[in-house]
């Protein structure tokens, strides 16, 4: 177990008190709270070294270029990527699975083709699919899940025989915690002659990801729930795709020339970081993975399954209450629901305790009509809960049970 | 406890288990719909007009579509509203929306709701089903949200 007592200290917000109480935050997965210093290394990106990257000829503009670029060195790293030039900084998960549906979606997907997604897959790894499938004529399929929530390995069999050109899927499902057996899923859909894309917004935060292990092709990744700020993310990519894919945002910085009626692209990445981009957020970002590393994401993962654990071994202690998901193989995300209690109810009153869940269909619809609910609610973990927020979490939801005389359902 | 005390109030948790006029009308003179994407709250209501008096109203939720607040509201609106004129209902509709900016208690047990004051995140599921009730006697068509609205 990590030393929570140390981290809650490194956290400023965490000192903040609820309605007189504790702040017990579990709702990492929707974003994740900020180190001091990552908001230090914002403040002190803004206060020493401020500039346009990439333009300037003077000292000032080097050192932002230099904070910019270590930052896409630092992604590379953590996430074992081919190389920097394969790091594009993007707003985060949302923005890298756009830019790859924008642009290598634009130029290879054509109509009567095939592009596989899950049913478990966030609405952000199935929305730009759709709009970039309709737009194209080509199909989008669906893999169903089994009834404890994994990917059902037979439909994804059964999916790839249409030779799709690229399947996406969740590493870590946001709304059920499942981890996905990616490297096998890849090797699948490789076999099939597929890409693959891999949404990691749950997996980066939680787990050790090598990307060149897993071999996929393209991994998007948010920073905002890996302790780094809002707005910072990353599309990590083999470098020769990212050299065969036309531009996403027309702009400056993203050119080589500019003639009157055409231009000429600028090298990968910056082909694809067309204006000014968020270097705060990169920064930021590149601070984050200093933290997470000096933890050890093997044991950051280690103490967040302890904590899932914990949680469902006293949530179903709760007569009434059901947890989803699966037994094994799962990351820091409990959802659940107790008796008729509407999860909206019971984040209400867990927040009158100071407990922050999230209430919801947690960007999964088609994933809910799956489960025959319309929403749950969802604790998620991360290194700075300990089991005194296990703890206030299970109190409240059973006062929420005495205050609406639970009806088990 | 007793600010969640004054928001589930026993008669909100009463009409959430207990919804009055849950159903719906074969041939109503009006129907309207009301949906906040974002939490997942839906309501479809339907409306029979004898001239210009509310005869009849009646209201559905899908399974797990509504939270208490959203669904004791819908059934306390179709309550206070069911027998009255449609300008009747559009004055309560206006009271209510008063009392929910801080403004003084809706007439009845509408005031049961002077509650969610205190939770601002849950002003939009009180007044979903009295948007939708605007929305079906405007005879607007158009399904409403309260999610996106500054004006509740």
């Amino acid at each position: 177990m990590l030393d929570t007592t140390r981290i809650r200290a490194d956290f400023p917000i965490l000192a903040r008190k609820e309605n007189g109480k504790r702040l017990v935050y579990l709702d990492n997965a929707a974003t994740s709270q900020k180190p001091r210093k990552v908001i230090d290394a914002i403040v002190h990106y803004y206060s020493e070294h401020n500039a346009n990257v990439h333009r300037g000829a003077y000292t000032l503009a080097v050192e932002a270029t230099d904070a910019y670029e270590a930052a896409r060195t630092a992604v590379a790293r953590f996430v074992n990527a081919w190389s920097p030039e394969g790091v594009i900084f993007t707003r985060g998960t949302t923005e890298s699975i756009n830019l790859v549906a924008g642009s290598w979606g634009r130029a290879f997907v054509h109509g009567g083709d095939h592009v596989v997604v899950t049913a478990m897959d966030h609405h952000s790894n199935i929305v730009p699919w759709q709009i970039l499938c309709r737009e194209k004529g080509a199909t989008l399929r669906m893999v169903e899940i089994t009834r404890d929530g994994r990917i059902d390995l037979i439909d994804f069999g059964r999916a790839l025989e249409d030779s799709p050109k690229i399947v996406a899927f969740p590493y870590v499902s946001n709304s059920l915690g499942t981890v996905n057996p990616a490297a096998q899923l890849i090797r699948l859909a490789h076999a099939a002659g597929a890409l693959t894309i891999v949404d990691g917004a749950q997996s980066s935060p939680h787990v050790r990801v090598d990307v060149r292990a897993l071999d996929c092709d393209f991994y998007a990744l948010s920073g905002h729930k890996m302790l780094g700020p809002m707005g910072s993310g990353a599309l990590v990519a083999k470098p020769e795709l990212l050299e065969i894919m036309p531009p996403y945002h027309g702009g400056g910085e993203m050119i080589e020339r500019v003639w009157d009626d055409h231009s000429s692209w600028n090298k990968v990445p910056h082909k694809f970081e067309g204006g000014t981009p968020n270097v705060e957020a990169a920064v930021g970002l590149g601070a984050a993975i200093a933290y997470l590393e000096q933890l050890g994401m093997e044991k950051i993962a280690e103490h967040e399954q302890e904590m899932v654990r914990i949680t469902i071994e006293r949530l179903s202690q709760v007569d009434g209450v059901t947890v989803y998901g699966p037994k094994d193989h799962r990351a820091g995300v409990v959802p659940f629901t107790y008796g008729d209690v509407h999860p909206h109810d019971l984040a209400t009153i867990l927040d009158r305790d100071g407990v922050c869940i999230r209430a919801g269909h947690h960007c999964t619809q088609p994933l809910m009509r799956r489960l025959g609910v319309a929403a749950t609610a969802r604790a998620s973990f991360y290194i700075y809960n300990d089991v005194d927020d296990i703890d206030a979490l299970v109190t409240a939801v059973r006062k929420a049970g005495e205050l609406f005389g639970v009806l088990a359902s | 406890m007793s600010d969640l005390g004054e928001l589930y109030q026993q008669v909100i948790l009463d009409h959430n288990r207990n919804p009055r006029n849950f159903k719906r009308l074969e041939a109503p003179s009006r129907k309207s719909e009301g949906n906040n994407p974002l939490c997942g709250d839906r309501i479809q209501l339907y409306v029979q007009l004898d001239g210009d008096t509310i005869s009849d109203i009646g209201f559905q939720m899908p399974q797990g579509a509504g939270c208490a607040i959203s669904k004791a509201s819908a059934s306390l609106m179709t309550d206070a509203v069911k027998g009255k004129t449609t300008s009747n209902a559009e004055s309560l509709f206006q009271a209510f929306r008063d009392m929910l900016a801080g403004g003084a208690n809706a007439p009845g047990k509408l005031a049961a709701f002077s509650g969610v004051r205190a939770f601002p995140s849950r002003i939009k599921c009180a007044n979903l089903a009295w948007h939708a009730l605007h929305a079906a006697l405007q005879n607007s068509g158009d399904p409403v949200t309260t999610e996106s609205a500054k004006d509740f």
